[in-house]
């Protein structure tokens, strides 16, 4: 017969550690307290961005994380100018309405849940480390039973390549008319941001799923096999491309940024 | 021969204590042979499950300086001596004595858990025809020794004693579910079960259960994703259930 819960909280080697208790005796602490760092960082740093509402754009380049540009005075935006029925007491931050979709989809995604839940949450801390958490839900039950939309910013997500790769095409093109083809480092840029972003939401375990995984015969669907082993091969790299992805789009906005307030000078290649 | 500290938790259900135990060991020993010197010469009434001695048999599970191994597969050399090493028994179930641990309520979960059920053999001899690359993401599922330290290290087992509860299976049993699921000759529907009494909500993907497999099984990726997603498919996704009802997307 199984042990009884009663039986193993009254034992003192099986019952819970206090918080943040453990005999691991390794640097435990300092991969949740990078992620914590890392993930705040980027929090504070895209927050300050989306409330500048200024600076995002140089030329034919454009920050992602005001893409796609939905109003606003500037030849990108997708719809022109801020319409008259825009309530006056309400700001506009155009970052704001378009950020809720890829920071939906790295809030709702595997790898960044795992990583914040440690993080953030301390649930747990770190593995085999103590946790504050006498009552536990997870994702049971409300509210992180929503982290189950994930598979839904993924179709925004995979939407967003695409805005994005028009951007980087836009930002190919120079000069006052934007007629003038060239490639800049900034052209680099935003480039090098849409391959590290298509490595990482290629890389979705929904996508994975969605793909193929859902399948247990895919031999008879080569096209999926195929599709699946691809999204498997960016998936084993799922962690990698999350940080490097969030550090670029950060980095492509910094770039602008600083291309725009005349701090930077872009260099041409071309 | 160099020395070691090891501090060993001794006692039973009612209780115990760490208890220290100085001792000789010499290069390329393991752990659990550095157990079975200290039984053997110093604490002869020391308690210690093992058999293989091959990281196979999953028997020698513990907790060493805090972390879920088998004492097999965990050498010396990998170890800080110059403070004591600590050695525990799993703290995910209840303790017989010493480093034994009473893991059967695995056992139980086990039984709960719809057996394999294959479709109608695909030839008259009875036999199924399946292809490699269709059974390889099960195989990697087989290669589960059953040692436990998964189960050990979930804090949902480990913290909050759900697998005892009957409300969690744990990370041992979820790969065994992916395993029958994602056979290609089974046909059993297990993700009612799954949500509902298995508590497959509960995993927080914090992938402890695949840091400590000493199979190297990705457990968190390969066999909990995977299957929160076919859960996700069924009850949490209404395009692909719209999709499912008109036929496409099978």
């Amino acid at each position: 017969m199984a042990r009884t819960l009663a039986t193993v909280s009254a034992h003192p080697a099986v019952s819970r550690r206090p918080f943040l208790q453990t005999a691991r005796i390794d640097r435990w602490w300092s991969k949740p307290l990078a992620v914590f760092l890392g993930l705040s960082a980027f929090i504070v740093y895209s927050t300050w961005a989306a409330l500048q509402n200024a600076h995002f754009e140089f030329g034919g380049y454009l920050s992602p994380m005001y893409s796609p540009l939905i109003f606003g005075d500037s030849h990108h935006a997708v719809l022109g100018s801020l319409p008259g029925w825009w309530p006056g007491w309400l700001p506009f931050y155009p970052a704001f309405l378009i950020l809720w979709a890829p920071g939906g989809f790295r809030f709702t995604c595997y790898y960044y849940r795992g990583a914040y839940y440690k993080s953030h949450w301390a649930s747990p801390a770190s593995c085999g480390v103590g946790k504050a958490q006498k009552r536990y839900r997870g994702e049971h039950s409300f509210p992180l039973i929503f982290q189950n939309v994930h598979r839904w910013f993924l179709y925004f997500a995979l939407a967003f390549l695409v805005i994005l790769s028009i951007d980087v095409y836009r930002g190919m093109w120079f000069g006052p008319s934007h007629d003038e083809f060239g490639i800049g480092v900034g052209t680099l840029v935003l480039a090098v941001n849409v391959v590290l972003l298509s490595g990482y939401t290629f890389g979705c375990h929904s996508l994975r799923h969605l793909i193929g995984g859902k399948f247990n015969v895919l031999s008879k669907r080569p096209g999926r096999l195929k599709a699946w082993q691809g999204v498997t091969w960016c998936n084993t790299r799922h962690q990698l491309f999350a940080w490097l992805s969030l550090f670029w789009v950060g980095f492509t906005d910094f770039y602008v940024r600083m291309c725009a307030m005349e701090v930077w000078t872009d260099l041409r290649i071309i | 021969m160099p020395n070691a500290t090891f501090r060993i938790w001794r006692g039973d259900s009612e209780g115990g204590e760490f208890k220290d135990y100085r001792t000789e060991y010499s290069e390329g020993m393991v752990v659990l042979d550095v157990v079975h010197k200290i039984q053997a010469e110093q604490a002869n009434d020391l308690a210690v499950r093992w058999n293989c001695k091959a990281g196979k048999c999953g028997s020698c599970s513990a907790e060493v300086n805090g972390q879920p191994q088998l004492m097999c597969m965990t050498r010396m050399n990998t170890l800080p001596v110059e403070r004591p090493v600590t050695v525990e028994p799993m703290q995910a179930f209840p303790v017989e004595r010493d480093l034994v641990t009473d893991v059967s309520v695995n056992y139980e979960i086990k039984k709960r858990i719809k057996p394999f059920t294959p479709r109608p053999p695909d030839r008259e001899d009875g036999t199924w025809t399946m292809h490699q690359s269709d059974v390889e993401r099960s195989q990697e599922f087989r290669k589960c020794i059953e040692c436990f330290l998964c189960q050990d290290v979930c804090h949902v087992d480990r913290d909050h004693h759900y697998h005892l509860d009957g409300k969690f299976i744990g990370p041992r049993f979820f790969v065994h579910a992916a395993y029958l699921d994602m056979h290609p000759a089974d046909e059993a529907d297990r993700l009612e079960e799954l949500k509902d009494r298995d508590g497959i909500g509960y995993c927080n993907i914090t992938k402890c259960c695949t840091v400590v497999c000493p199979e190297h099984i990705t457990i968190t990726d390969n066999a909990i994703i995977p299957l929160k997603e076919r859960v996700a498919d069924r009850y949490y996704d209404p395009l692909t259930r719209v999709l499912r009802v008109i036929g496409v997307g099978r």
